[in-house]
């Protein structure tokens, strides 16, 4: 990529941005680009509240069932 | 539960459990019983089977215990302890599953839909959204971070191809490393990224449509 990058461009390269694995070179490009386009800078921070939401979803409560199973398992180890 | 914050921790949390400490026990559980189904059934498919093979690797783990050396993490070693169990359950009831099977999605296809963009004719402007992504930061996290937008996020995952929602489970819902990642799937780096970008792009656009300022 010669030309300056564009929009569309732009959104295929997030992931790598947010990952830390994007060369200094096109970080560079890309972090031009951000800093005069809304559109983009909107999207790269939906992204960024996209990775925190899905770190919301895990369901911890083990339910009594499981809870009794894995005891019981525990249990039967303990004693052998 | 935030995951054990230090090795000392860890260690002296292995030694209560090589013990037959019940706590120590139900702590673990607590902690990753639920991630060890939700990984098994990215092999699986079915969740009493999942749920079997989760019970399975706890058997494993405490009859390994003594012999842990703790070379890797805790997480680690459960985790690789119900992957190969699932995996080889998946091979004996010949479920075809590849990971690193991209055939069911060209992967050069864009992620945002063409339309979004305004066509890129010669001298046109870099900036070029036809219909700019908008801020969420004035929409109230009560509506952010609502069940809705979390049920919303489930669904959407559970819609991926299977090599995209394992990759995005592992990675943004057990906040696995990537290294850790490409162990468990047997995928490269770049694989995973590719399928990750997939991945997240989906459920940012699912909830683009949720938060859409209603007219």
């Amino acid at each position: 990529m010669d030309h300056d990058m564009t929009c569309k461009e732009l959104v295929e390269l997030v992931t790598d941005y947010l990952e830390g694995t994007l060369p200094a070179e096109i970080r560079t490009r890309m972090e031009k680009h951000l800093s005069g386009c809304d559109g983009c800078t909107n999207y790269l921070e939906q992204m960024r509240q996209t990775i925190r939401l899905t770190g919301q979803v895990r369901e911890e409560n083990l339910t009594a069932t499981q809870r009794d199973d894995l005891l019981r398992l525990f249990r039967g180890w303990k004693n052998n | 539960m935030k995951a054990m914050d230090t090795e000392l921790d860890e260690m002296a949390f292995l030694d209560l459990l090589r013990q037959r400490d019940e706590m120590a026990f139900t702590r673990l559980v607590e902690q990753y019983h639920a991630s060890l189904v939700r990984l098994a059934r990215l092999f699986v498919g079915d969740e009493r089977l999942a749920e079997e093979l989760s019970q399975e690797t706890w058997i494993a783990v405490l009859q390994g215990v003594d012999q842990f050396e703790g070379r890797s993490s805790l997480k680690t070693w459960i985790f690789t302890i119900l992957t190969n169990k699932a995996k080889t359950r998946s091979r004996r009831e010949h479920r075809s599953f590849v990971f690193s099977d991209f055939a069911d999605e060209a992967i050069e296809s864009p992620t945002v839909p063409a339309e979004r963009f305004k066509d890129a004719s010669a001298g046109a402007s870099v900036h070029h959204w036809a219909v700019e992504p908008s801020s969420w930061a004035g929409i109230p996290e009560e509506k952010v971070l609502s069940e809705e937008s979390l049920r919303l996020i489930r669904q959407t995952i559970e819609e991926l191809p299977d090599n995209q929602r394992a990759v995005i489970t592992l990675r943004d819902i057990e906040e696995c490393s990537t290294q850790e990642i490409c162990n468990i799937l047997g995928i490269s780096e770049s694989n995973l990224r590719v399928l990750l970008h997939r991945a997240r792009a989906r459920v940012r656009e699912a909830l683009e449509a949720y938060l859409k300022p209603e007219h």
